[in-house]
């Protein structure tokens, strides 16, 4: 049985007068049915790109997907015409993104926004669309469902218009939800509660989930699989365990550095990335990290490491992973 | 909502007085005054008695604070008064004009929206595409254009095709009639000067309509209510459209308002008797009464349209309605 999500070598390029820049650069993952994929970087690193990509929401001008092939159950996206595209979207693949300040629309009532795509994709009528705004709200854990229907964006708080997001998303029962940055807008409070209901909801419901984000911390909680991105392309991939307790790239090592650890004794201050993420417009063949790495060797400047194996599951894509996981583990 | 609209109604005020105390102050700077004119205007030799007389008549020999009450208490019981240049009642003066104003402002207001906005966003739909170009063609030669000078090949234009097909050249008449009494002798009048200057209106609402769908395209709810798998047309329709219209709004009243009083020249070119040719020629005659009378009625106008505009903003945005 093919996987639900299969994506293979995608390049997505935009073509701006400052030349053209790799967003994403041959990127190859694959996402089961009903698991929690994450994918990892800094900002910059064309994360949200491979995102839109999914759904074919490239503005164009000025980006294109320029090759590649994204298979969702057995269909080619890439080849759907614009018709068909849209009946994936919000139904089959549904979106959460990070900035729920603008990401709903300031003069359309909150039940609008959920309704209509009731309405649209599942042909349902105003009342039956209706009730099943409220059933969401209230899976979504917003209080006095009725009363919200009727408001607009702004009388919601950051955390309620996420959660209002997520009931979007999972209006029409998608296969899978891409959710960009989901917390990253939003109070350290409120995102543990959001990624608490999204974990929990897309388990119940047996949803697919991606998962965006800059914050290796929140990956080891929620994700099954996790994806490393850097410069346009997955530099690391392997299980949370894998990421998280035998890092196999430098820079996933420089970004655990970066982000608090509970299984550790807490360090007087936290390492951020040292350095400037690469310029995407002028990649040579070399490993874009190395101007950052500290274990560099004369090859990395001459050719681009490929995501290679490990261990069982587990890839990196550094000439010198080997080395990297011997004498790191005393190190540390 | 309603204190909203108290708000707004009561904004009013400040600017009606500041620019009552503006208008009449200025005009009393202009050297000379309406019996010097009237009297002596031409060169002729006139009896400093005679002038004497007639500015005690017409109150112009009062004291400034006086005249200045005299003024405003008229303005408040909307009594305008007489003309010191004519001698008739001001309403009479001005009861016409306005009519023909305010139905040229309408018309060309509707011309210009009718135009305007499924043209500003067809343009943004199509950005770059020869449908975009050609829009911005037009709205930028609309905006080169004076209007008077539309105005003027108007009228050629309809003389020349109506010698061509019809044997006898035809004008517009020049005549006013209520559009109650004689509606198509008062379209085939008013109809000209609508289109001459609603084109160059609908100019630069279609470049507003176009810019400011353009800019809400490129908002983050679109992108949503896209991933949503929504039509182009819904999303067009219901999510930019409303977002986009604010800034068209407001270029609308303003050159709405603006229509009312400061159409001099176009009047001119087709032979209007409309507020403009009346508001120069009461400067001219230092007709401080009908000067007076004629700036607070454009500015009555100006802030009632902004009025209308404010609501309208309400209409469309949530957050001014409930802010
Ligand atoms: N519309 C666009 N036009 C030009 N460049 C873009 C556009 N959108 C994204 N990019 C570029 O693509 C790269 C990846 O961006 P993005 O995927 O948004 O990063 P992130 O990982 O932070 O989500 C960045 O260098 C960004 O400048
Ligand atoms: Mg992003």
């Amino acid at each position: 049985m093919p996987p639900l999500l299969e994506i293979d070598n995608l390049y997505t390029q935009f073509f701006t007068s400052a030349g053209t820049v790799r967003a994403v650069d041959g990127i190859s993952y694959v996402v089961e049915e009903g698991e929690t994929v994450a994918i990892v970087g800094e900002s910059g690193c064309g994360k949200s790109v491979s995102a839109l990509s999914i759904l074919r929401l490239i503005p164009d001008p000025p980006g294109r997907i320029v090759e590649g092939s994204i298979r969702f159950m057995g269909r080619e996206l890439l080849q759907l015409s614009d018709e068909e595209i849209r009946h994936v979207r919000g139904r089959e693949i549904a979106m959460v993104f990070q900035e729920p300040m603008t990401s709903l629309n300031p003069v359309l009532t909150i039940g609008r926004q959920l309704t209509e795509t009731l309405t649209h994709h599942l042909d349902m009528d105003d009342d039956a669309a209706r009730a099943r705004a409220l059933e969401l709200l209230d899976l979504v854990g917003i209080s006095d469902p009725d009363r919200r229907l009727g408001q607009y964006p702004h009388h919601l708080s950051g955390g309620m218009r996420q959660r209002v997001m997520i009931a979007m998303a999972l209006c029409c029962e998608p296969k899978l939800i891409i959710a960009d940055e989901p917390t990253t807008a939003l109070d350290v409070t409120i995102q543990a509660q959001i990624l608490e209901l999204m974990k929990e909801l897309t388990r119940n419901m047996g949803v697919a989930l991606i998962i965006i984000t800059h914050n290796l911390g929140v990956v080891a909680r929620y994700a099954d699989r996790v994806n490393v991105m850097y410069a346009g392309k997955i530099i690391e991939r392997g299980t949370a365990l894998d990421i998280y307790h035998s890092p196999a790239h430098p820079y996933t090592l420089a970004l655990l550095r970066s982000v608090p650890r509970m299984d550790q004794p807490r360090k007087e201050k936290l390492d951020p990335v040292e350095g400037q993420p690469p310029d995407l417009t002028t990649l040579d063949e070399g490993c874009p990290f190395r101007p950052r790495c500290r274990y560099v060797v004369d090859r990395c400047a001459e050719e681009n490491p490929l995501l290679e194996p490990v261990s069982e599951g587990h890839l990196s894509a550094c000439w010198e992973k080997d080395r990297l996981r011997g004498p790191l583990k005393e190190a540390s | 909502m309603y204190k909203y609209i108290v708000k707004r109604v009561l904004l009013m005020i400040p600017t009606l007085i500041g620019a009552a105390v503006l208008v009449f102050f200025i005009l009393r700077l202009i050297p000379g005054d309406v019996c010097e004119l009237r009297l002596a205007g031409s060169g002729l030799y006139a009896d400093p008695a005679e002038i004497e007389l007639c500015r005690t008549n017409l109150g112009l020999n009062d004291p400034i604070p006086v005249q200045f009450a005299d003024f405003v208490w008229g303005f408040f019981i909307l009594d305008l008064g007489d003309s010191m240049w004519t001698g008739k009642p001001i309403t009479f003066e001005i009861g016409l004009r306005f009519q023909l104003s305010l139905q040229v402002a309408f018309m060309a207001t509707f011309v210009a929206v009718l135009i305007s906005i499924p043209l500003g966003t067809i343009s943004a739909i199509k950005q770059d595409t020869w449908i975009d170009y050609v829009v911005r063609v037009f709205s930028i030669a609309g905006i080169a254009i004076p209007s008077f000078w539309l105005g003027i090949m108007i009228i050629l234009g309809l003389l020349i095709a109506t010698q061509k097909f019809l044997g006898t050249p035809w004008m517009p008449p020049i005549e006013y009639v209520s559009p109650l009494e004689d509606p198509l002798g008062n379209m085939a009048q008013l109809i000209w000067p609508s289109v001459a200057t609603g084109y160059r209106y609908s100019a630069v609402a279609t470049r507003m309509t176009r810019s400011a769908l353009l800019e809400v395209l490129r908002e983050d709810y679109i992108r949503t209510a896209r991933a949503k798998g929504l039509l182009e047309k819904v999303i067009i329709n219901r999510h930019a459209l409303k977002n986009s219209l604010l800034p068209v709004v407001t270029v609308i009243g303003i050159e709405f308002a603006f229509l009312m009083g400061g159409l001099v020249v176009t009047e001119q070119v087709f032979n209007l008797n409309g507020l403009g040719k009346l508001f120069v020629e009461s400067v001219l005659n230092n007709d401080y009464t009908m000067t007076q009378a004629l700036v607070m009625i454009v500015v009555a106008v100006f802030v009632f349209t902004n009025f209308v505009v404010d609501l309208f903003y309400a209409w469309l945005d949530p957050r001014i309605r409930y802010g």
